[in-house]
């Protein structure tokens, strides 16, 4: 009975703020799976936003205003998330969103927050080829992750035979015709290129790890480009050890394992594996420290680790206060103008910019699996990187750009015909 | 003149000599003090001349550049090696050997290594211990050489080779050996002595070197040969492979479904919560290794066999539960039967998911489980190969569980005729439940086996549920014969499919075939009479 009490006082607290809420404060909405596949993943990001709501805060809040985080679960199901991206915006009158991992549950919510004309950060990277007027992407497009991390192979490794292993969806898809078209591009043949696809939490790598052995051994350097998402890779990971290949004989460089993912694993046999990603919990950076203690402090468990997507949500999340600050309000077609241009420091030392095309700049940092279960930075890219949305290796796409700036306002301009609305922007 | 100068050059001869164990070492120490110095190729190439000086302290200090031990103090620029010690870190003095004592993590600054440069240490560290008295280094040495093959350490390989009595390092030297002249410019003879050695080591790593002479305009057509009789005996072991491969993925099969062969076959009850009760297998295996982790550590290796048991016992307690709590209430509705053990199946995902948090949970090998040896040019992994036994086995108690025990004929006899079972005075309501923990409990000891080859995560379940119904729907519901042959033959023929077709469309052509072989067999391959088919 008592805690049935304690249950209802704490509902009339949270409906008695609710209706304080209306006047004092600036509304947050939180949308990530906190049940079902992509919950793994994405209860982390929920944390890390509930953390920089809680430090806002106690700084004084944006606009003399504390913010108020609204937090939905939307489960993993996709449609969800786009009725759970409505009830946000509409119930809950929330004036920014924070969410989606999945490439498709941010097509869900796209046209949700085009009518609603409301904002989203999207924290993940993805495949590129968008650039929508309320979304902000603040996760890598492919040329932010996956084209340095080609090169580093190249030119460090001598790598000329290539293995583009993938989930079959879109974001592996997308990015390994990037991928074959730049390589292709730059000078490897099509026989030493193999593509293979498996299907969502394939669990049985034996065939595919010897038939990766097998081209490998065609005297050429070989390497494997993993776009493998999340529980797939465990397994993949154990039989590639299991079968005695290692990163010295064919480095698999992965660009959806992050510290998160290695946590579920014995990372002895997997030392020199890489990964490349805009950052990594190993960055030595004052600023990267103070995020780390903080983070630790905030979820109690100093076992935890950071990861990429976490810092995008960082970037994110102050970008979004300086330029509601910058417009003295959060109705979003002023924030949305302000946005662009602003610049925040990021975690590996340096600023990161929103540009025109809702895209922002990073460092790109290729790193390998130590036996602690953390990257080891081998190499990064000397300055930063803008975001690409449209890629230029890609025939149809190579003519696009966007700019959401007066007086183009365009997300998808094709320089060709001189009008806004490409062919591949459908 | 001449004996003038006959006792000077004398003279400087013993003078070198003399000076020459101090410039060496002198030289070695400079190196190692430039190791922190410029990219990754100059460390490769101060590395090469670490190597070169044979300093006896080089061993060491290029094995603790590999193991990523090697670092430079942040305050004096000393170059130390560090080793844990309980919690605390000890560094000591990478060239006196010196304890220096108790460092934190901000004090030093780790000397990075990378692939390449891992790959080129581990060959100066093999030239080095080619004449190390344990033959198991100087085996590790040889194939450490092979694997990065240079001319440069041709010298080295044939005085250690003049020396060697043990046959298998001689040969794995003589295969370095090989693989070194390949590069080198000695004469073509010896070449084509090198590629004939190759050739008889026959395997894809003699073929990856080989490869790289094919286009040679002397060594070509030998190479060519060599490579062509070396794929052609990969391809006749490759199929080996392939029917391995298929009989591993269907003991995978096998330990899903035959829990579900029983409930589902033999009761009749669609339980959806099935994959869960294999998650809760794969939990409890990672809680026993915790305790073990953390209060007796030289139990691991036994590990998976203590939690094979307590897995049975904590899957099959939950199975009764839920035989008692809701399944027996909804016996002939298998429409409620099934939302409600979906329900169930969700609730107990989101407990663990509670409970232990929505990550990934590490689940170790023991030594037995962990490595691949080779039959013939097929590689065999370790813990595949003993999950294969581990499903035969829980097969085999099954069976002798069902036929020869009192307990097996009670749950036969209430399966083919409940009212005359009633009548001849078997509890038929208890001997649901049990049969129905059985089955649960036979899903927790698949968890168990299943946590050494895929995640341990609250979804572990999701992803079995349905290739087991499949295996069961296939094989013929009610039989276990059924859910053997079914899974083995869907196991080989998915592995046979994989190459050509793909991974996901071998998988949407065996669901199609299925399906066909439904409408022609509805009862699947080994049909058999009892309460499923009668109702």
């Amino acid at each position: 009975m008592k805690v049935f009490k304690g249950l209802a006082a704490a509902a009339l607290a949270l409906a008695a703020s609710g209706a304080v809420a209306q006047e004092d404060t600036i509304k947050v909405g939180i949308l990530h799976s906190l049940s079902g596949t992509m919950a793994i993943s994405e209860t982390t990001l929920k944390d890390v936003m509930l953390m920089l709501i809680d430090e806002q805060n106690k700084n004084g809040g944006v606009l003399g205003k504390q913010l108020e985080a609204v937090v939905v679960d939307p489960a993993s199901d996709w449609p969800l998330f786009a009725e759970k991206a409505r009830e946000l915006i509409e119930g809950n009158g929330v004036s920014v969103v924070f969410g989606c991992w999945t490439s498709v549950s941010r097509k869900s919510v796209l046209p949700v927050f085009e009518e609603l004309n409301s904002i989203l950060f999207y924290p993940v990277q993805y495949e590129g080829e968008e650039s929508q007027r309320n979304v902000f992407y603040t996760g890598a497009a492919p040329n932010q992750q996956a084209i340095p991390a080609v090169d580093y192979l190249m030119e460090n490794e001598g790598v000329e035979r290539w293995v583009l292993a993938g989930t079959d969806y879109v974001y592996p898809r997308t990015t390994n015709k990037i991928l074959e078209a730049y390589l292709q591009s730059m000078g490897v043949a099509p026989e030493d290129i193999m593509i293979n696809y498996t299907p969502f939490g394939h669990s049985d790598w034996q065939t595919i790890v010897s038939d990766i052995k097998n081209f490998g051994s065609a005297g050429k350097k070989t390497a494997v480009v993993s776009t493998i998402n999340g529980d797939a890779n465990v397994p993949f990971y154990k039989e590639l050890a299991n079968q005695g290949i290692s990163a010295e004989d064919i480095p698999v460089v992965a660009f959806s394992v992050g510290e998160e993912e290695l946590a579920g694993l014995d990372t002895a046999p997997l030392v020199g594996h890489l990964a490349a990603w805009n950052y990594f919990m190993s960055v030595d950076t004052d600023v990267n420290a103070d995020f780390i203690d903080a983070w630790h402090g905030f979820i109690g468990n100093e076992d935890r680790v950071t990861n990429d997507p976490m810092e995008a949500h960082y970037i994110g999340f102050n970008m979004w206060v300086k330029a509601v600050e910058a417009a003295g309000t959060v109705e979003p077609d002023a924030v949305i103008d302000s946005l662009v241009g602003v610049s925040v420091p990021n975690l590996t030392g340096g600023y990161s910019a929103m540009m025109p095309n809702h895209h922002i700049t990073k460092p790109v940092l290729v790193g390998e699996i130590q036996d602690d279960g953390q990257f080891d930075v081998v190499w990064e890219t000397p300055g930063l990187v803008p975001g690409d949305a449209w890629s230029d290796f890609l025939p149809e796409s190579a003519v696009l750009i966007s700019d959401w700036r007066a007086p183009m306002s365009c997300g998808n301009f094709n320089t060709s015909t001189g009008q806004c609305g490409g062919a591949a922007a459908q | 003149m001449r004996h003038l100068l006959a006792p000077l050059i004398a003279l400087l001869l013993v003078c070198t000599a003399a000076l020459a164990q101090p410039a060496r070492a002198q030289e070695f120490e400079r190196l190692v003090n430039a190791l922190p110095e410029g990219n990754y190729a100059d460390r490769g190439e101060t590395v090469a001349a670490i190597a070169a000086t044979g300093d006896e302290r080089a061993v060491t200090v290029l094995t603790a550049l590999l193991d990523g031990d090697l670092e430079q103090m942040n305050a004096d620029g000393r170059i130390v090696i560090l080793s844990k010690q309980g919690r605390d870190t000890i560094a000591t003095d990478a060239l006196t050997g010196e304890e220096i004592g108790e460092v934190g993590r901000r004090d030093t600054e780790r000397i990075r290594v990378n692939n390449g440069l891992r790959r080129d240490i581990r060959a100066a560290i093999g030239v080095l211990s080619l004449t190390n008295p344990d033959p198991g280094r100087r085996l590790a040495a040889a194939e450490a050489g092979f694997r990065a093959p240079d001319a440069e350490q041709i010298p080295a390989l044939e005085q250690a080779l003049s020396t060697e009595e043990d046959g298998g390092v001689r040969l794995a030297m003589e295969q370095a050996l090989a693989a070194a002249i390949l590069q080198s410019d000695r004469p073509t003879e010896q070449k084509l002595g090198a590629i004939e050695v190759l050739a008889d080591r026959g395997d894809r790593d003699a073929q990856s070197i080989l490869s790289r002479y094919a286009a040679d305009p002397e060594l070509g057509e030998a190479a060519q040969a060599a490579i062509d009789e070396i794929a052609r005996i990969q391809r006749l072991w490759g199929f080996g492979q392939d029917v391995w491969y298929g009989l591993s993925l269907g003991s995978v099969l096998l330990l899903a479904a035959i829990g579900l062969a029983i409930t589902f076959g033999v009761m009749g009850v669609i339980n959806m919560a099935h994959g869960e009760l294999v998650m809760l297998g794969a939990y409890t295996t990672f809680v026993v290794q915790e305790v073990i982790r953390t209060h007796l550590p030289g139990l691991f290796d036994w590990s998976l066999l203590i939690a094979a048991p307590l897995a049975f016992l904590v899957a099959g307690a939950v199975g009764v539960a839920i035989e008692r709590g809701i399944v027996r209430f909804l016996y002939g509705r298998p429409l409620e039967t099934l939302l409600a053990t979906w329900g169930v199946s969700l609730i107990l995902q989101q407990a663990v998911r509670t409970i232990f948090g929505p990550n990934n949970r590490e689940v170790g090998n023991p030594d037995f489980m962990s490595g691949a040896f080779q039959v013939g040019a097929m590689t065999v992994t370790w813990n595949r190969m003993w999950i294969i036994v581990f499903a035969l086995v829980v097969f085999a108690a099954l069976m002798a569980l069902l036929n020869r025990t009192p307990m097996g004929l009670q749950m036969r006899a209430v399966t083919q005729n409940r009212a005359m079972a009633a009548n001849m005075g078997i509890r038929t309501a208890r001997v649901d439940a049990m049969t129905f923990g059985l089955g649960a409990g036979v899903a927790g000891l698949a968890g168990v086996a299943l946590s050494q080859i895929d995640n341990v995560s609250p979804n572990l379940g999701q992803s079995y549920i349905v290739d087991s119904f499949m295996v069961v729907v296939f094989g013929g519901a009610g039989n276990l014969w059924g859910a053997l042959a079914g899974a083995f033959s869907l196991g080989v023929v998915n592995k046979f499919l994989e190459p050509y077709t793909g991974a996901v469309l071998g998988k949407i052509i065996v669901l199609v075939a299925i399906i066909l072989f439904i409408q022609k067999r509805p009862r699947g391959l080994f049909a058999l009479r009892g309460r499923s088919v009668e109702g």
